[in-house]
């Protein structure tokens, strides 16, 4: 794809077609019931997302996939008794099958222990990239077979949660580098880890410095700007934008605090509020929960007060102790299938203009991408709509199709 | 297909986990999700992807639907009112002539709004099929325009740099197969074209103008169409019977192929509301009666239940077939020579590869022959303008020569002016010496005449022969008057007469010549 050119929005509602004139029907047809059709044959397909979590080893990562699935999704190892941390990077992926309500999810999840562990941490994500890289080519591959699946097995990564630690100064050089490359390969949403080491000011200036970073890196994280169709996804996604990084606990041990069962982190001086335990929220909660958290930024005092409550309507969960259900709300209630139309869209399409490109260049194992690093700053063209791969032979970019 | 899955216990959970299934169920998903090493999990709450069919349908909606109708029948046999009628619209269309010499397809494409649903329809008419003479040729172009919008299709999904989600879908997902209500049985041209159609579009064969049919005919007739369907193999639409909330009513639709429709956009007026109807002497036909034709079936069966299963069946089937058909003819495999797994891609490079060389070589041998053309070219310029100069120098040389020969020429004329000149001088001293010799005082102005004729002579004109005479003045004077032996010694002088312009012969007289030579002092008399 042209980098100057901005990708068309991966879920356009304007689909380039013959003129057509609107007619007007003088009476009921039933072509609605397409609606129940669909949603009938989806849920008898069942969904599938793949899920990529990213950070140093102690961040909470396999805590939070657990806490966000409301299961034993990983199994965390305690502090004390961990393993020697590994050597090299690995990714360990697991599957589960999830259902809810007659809905059945494929959730795959896959863990990156090791990953800037080390004392040199040189292109730590070249196996992380070559991961992605894999799964885009495995996905290709069927799809390029001449008698393919009726439904070919999608296992490309939809989201990549990046753990930032809560240093409380600015993104790292490690940091930068990885989402750099990351997010012109695959969404991510990067997230402030054990926020409870830092104070709500702390936190605040923490996110605001974070933006700055990503902006001045150019790095466009989910949910990317370009990808907006309308004014109503601008405007959710622009609140949105305004809040990430998201600031999260990890919490999976149950408490009872003031007559609700929350899951927290007990602490000396206090319980860390995570989500709540118990019954399930409805989608018009949620928006009403989103809603307050936007409307009351007020600040608490230090997290870890008596449980305090900061929002102002019923039923919230604490926002102020920690943004888990944002990130909830974000990856799961609302933006699911947008992230699965993004990677496929755009990221997939990317991969296979620049496979298909160079044509001569067949895979040889799992790490064969070579990411030359394009320098920072503001002339760099934005980030998901450039092809991601750039080759040694700079003459096959710009080569037209055959 | 289950509708729940099993739920095992594998890791300790806080809450009490939900109900199981039956067993049997149990087993297959087990062993199955153990084939694929899932696991399945228990939630200790609600996690909320209930929406995600949600966040489905609405991506769908803001993308808009696309649904492509294709009518083949005979003209006149009511397809676009069928059409109107079913979409309660009035497309706009006039009616058609019958006198088309080929079959020939015409697509129009209308936006219809429902609540919040936007449908881009396209109705594509068969124009003149069934009229010919001879029908031989009649279900080629339907065939060709399926084929062209599976191609456009493929093209499109082949590039390189392509977006698919932006693509307006225009592969037919349903074919209404129009057959006339002879009520005896299939027409030979209703079977073949169905048989050609049936593994590129859903075909859902409908008999026309029900109306015009009696219920126990119609009933024969039914039987008997779908039986010569079977007989020969036709494979009509089949409306899915695999998921259970549609299964029943699907499975008692299938029982009433081909449905018998009456289509009507006029309003009547019947009991105390306006119904879509045609009226007839004899009574009313109410399109939307199910005791009177299965109109409202085939709006159900074709709009509300299976429009989607329709548009995956197009996709997955028939498109595929397609694909894969025109793949292999392009002579790409799936799997290469020792029967390993060869990748489309593989193959897809090599023929590229291929096609890189051939087209390097035929550019080398374009150039070859490029450079060889102007070689000779130049050879042959070369070879003209090596003409032209030894021309050029022929000519020269022609040229010098002549020149030369014009110098040496006048080189001789002027010689012989120098001796004209000196022979003239010679001869006047010559006269002069004679004049004196003969000593004559008289005629002077004849002697001056010579002399200025002779000086005419030589002022004049210096022709060889005047010359010549000139020169030899006195010297034919002596010849002559030594030849005549006449009685007198008489000296004759070649004169010129100026009147005359000829030369002319004088005696001399002695006289007065040899006075006025002598006079002259210039001229001896002559010692002979």
């Amino acid at each position: 794809m042209d980098p100057l050119r901005q990708s068309p929005s991966p879920c356009s509602s304007r689909p380039s077609s013959p003129k057509t004139p609107p007619c007007e029907m003088l009476g009921y047809v039933g072509i609605e019931a397409v609606l129940d059709q669909l949603k009938i044959k989806a849920m008898k397909m069942g969904f599938e997302f793949n899920i990529m979590v990213v950070g140093q080893s102690g961040l909470g990562k396999s805590t939070m996939l657990n806490t966000l699935f409301k299961s034993k999704v990983w199994k965390c190892t305690p502090p004390g008794l961990a393993m020697p941390t590994p050597q090299t990077l690995q990714l360990n992926s697991v599957t589960h099958v999830i259902e809810e309500k007659g809905v059945k999810l494929k959730l795959t999840v896959t863990d990156t222990p090791g990953f800037g562990d080390q004392i040199n941490n040189d292109k730590c994500w070249n196996p992380i990239l070559g991961y992605i890289n894999e799964q885009y080519e495995r996905y290709l591959q069927e799809e390029i077979l001449i008698t393919r699946q009726r439904h070919i097995p999608d296992t490309r990564v939809h989201c990549c949660v990046y753990f930032v630690p809560p240093t409380g100064h600015c993104l790292r050089p490690l940091d930068i580098e990885f989402l750099q490359r990351l997010c012109r390969t695959v969404n991510v949403v990067p997230v402030i880890a054990r926020a409870d080491s830092l104070t709500l000011e702390e936190r605040e200036a923490f996110r605001r410095r974070i933006q700055h970073n990503l902006r001045t890196h150019c790095i466009e994280v989910y949910p990317q700007k370009c990808f907006d169709e309308d004014i109503n996804d601008r405007i959710l996604n622009s609140k949105i934008r305004d809040r990430i990084p998201f600031a999260v606990v990890g919490a999976d041990q149950q408490h009872l605090v003031n007559g609700r069962c929350v899951l927290g982190r007990k602490t000396k001086w206090g319980i860390v509020e995570g989500p709540r335990v118990g019954k399930p929220t409805t989608r018009k909660q949620t928006d009403l929960e989103i809603k307050s958290l936007l409307a009351a930024r007020r600040t608490q005092g230090k997290a870890g007060g008596q449980g305090q409550r900061s929002g102002s309507c019923l039923a919230v969960e604490n926002m102020a102790h920690c943004e888990f259900p944002l990130l909830r709300d974000l990856l799961i209630r609302s933006h699911l299938q947008d992230l699965k139309d993004i990677t496929h869209n755009v990221h997939y399409e990317n991969y296979r203009v620049c496979r298909l490109n160079e044509s001569h260049v067949l895979p040889h194992g799992p790490c064969w991408v070579n990411l030359a690093p394009t320098p920072p700053g503001p002339s760099v063209a934005p980030g998901p709509s450039k092809v991601c791969r750039q080759t040694r032979e700079d003459s096959d970019d710009n080569e037209d199709d055959y | 297909m289950t509708s729940e899955v099993a739920r095992h216990l594998l890791f300790q959970s806080h809450m009490p986990t939900k109900t199981t299934c039956p067993s049997s169920q149990v087993s297959d998903d087990e062993q199955k999700q153990k084939r694929e090493n899932i696991r399945s999990l228990t939630m200790s709450g609600h996690v909320g992807f209930e929406s995600l069919p949600d966040q489905l349908v609405n991506r769908s909606i803001q993308q808009g639907f696309c649904f492509n109708i294709l009518c083949v029948g005979e003209t006149g046999i009511g397809k676009s009112t069928l059409i109107d009628t079913l979409f309660n619209t009035n497309f706009e269309d006039h009616e058609s002539s019958h006198f088309y010499p080929h079959v020939r397809l015409k697509a129009q494409t209308y936006e219809l709004h429902e609540s919040n649903v936007r449908l881009k329809l396209t109705i594509v008419n068969t124009v003149g099929f069934g009229d010919q003479i001879n029908k031989e040729e009649s279900y080629q172009p339907v065939v060709d325009y399926i084929d062209a919008q599976f191609e456009a299709y493929l093209q499109e999904e082949l590039k390189i740099k392509r977006s698919l989600f932006n693509y307006h879908d225009s592969r037919i997902h349903v074919c209404l197969y129009f057959i006339s209500p002879t009520g005896h049985s299939l027409k030979t041209l209703d079977l073949l074209t169905m048989k050609t159609l049936d593994s590129k579009v859903n075909i859902i064969p409908v008999i026309a103008k029900a109306d015009t049919i009696s219920k126990a005919e119609l009933q024969k007739f039914k039987i008997k169409l779908m039986s010569e369907l079977v007989s020969n193999g036709v494979q009509i639409y089949q409306f899915p019977t695999d998921d259970e909330t549609i299964a029943k009513i699907n499975a008692s639709m299938n029982g009433h192929l081909p449905f018998a429709v009456v289509g009507s956009m006029d309003e009547l007026k019947v009991g105390n509301k306006m119904v879509k109807a045609r009226q007839y002497p004899w009574g009313v036909v109410q399109v939307e009666n199910e005791n009177h034709c299965d109109f409202v079936k085939l709006r159900e069966m074709l709009i509300c239940t299976n429009m989607e299963d329709l548009r995956e069946q197009t996709h997955t089937r028939h498109y595929e077939l397609y694909r894969r058909c025109k793949l292999e003819e392009m002579g790409f495999t799936d799997v290469g020579p020792e029967n390993k797994p060869l990748s489309l891609q593989e193959t897809y490079e090599a023929k590229r590869h291929e096609f890189y060389g051939e087209r390097q070589r035929k550019e080398e041998e374009m150039k070859q022959m490029f450079v060889q053309r102007v070689k000779e070219k130049e050879a042959i310029l070369k070879e003209a303008e090596r003409e032209l100069q030894a021309k050029f120098e022929h000519l020269k040389r022609v040229h010098q020569e002549e020149r030369m020969k014009l110098e040496e020429k006048r080189r001789l004329l002027e010689e012989e002016i120098i001796a004209f000149s000196k022979k003239k001088a010679t001869s006047e001293i010559y006269q002069n010496q004679c004049y004196m010799a003969s000593g004559s005082n008289l005629k002077k102005d004849k002697d001056r005449k010579k002399i200025s004729n002779a000086q005419v002579l030589e002022g004049g004109s210096k022709r060889a022969s005047e010359s010549m005479r000139a020169g030899s003045l006195l010297y034919g004077a002596q010849l002559e008057g030594r030849n005549k032996r006449s009685q007198e010694h008489t000296w004759f002088v070649a004169s010129y007469h100026q009147d005359l312009g000829i030369f002319y012969r004088r005696p001399l007289q002695v006289f007065w010549i040899v006075g006025d030579i002598y006079k002259m002092g210039q001229w001896a008399p002559p010692l002979f």
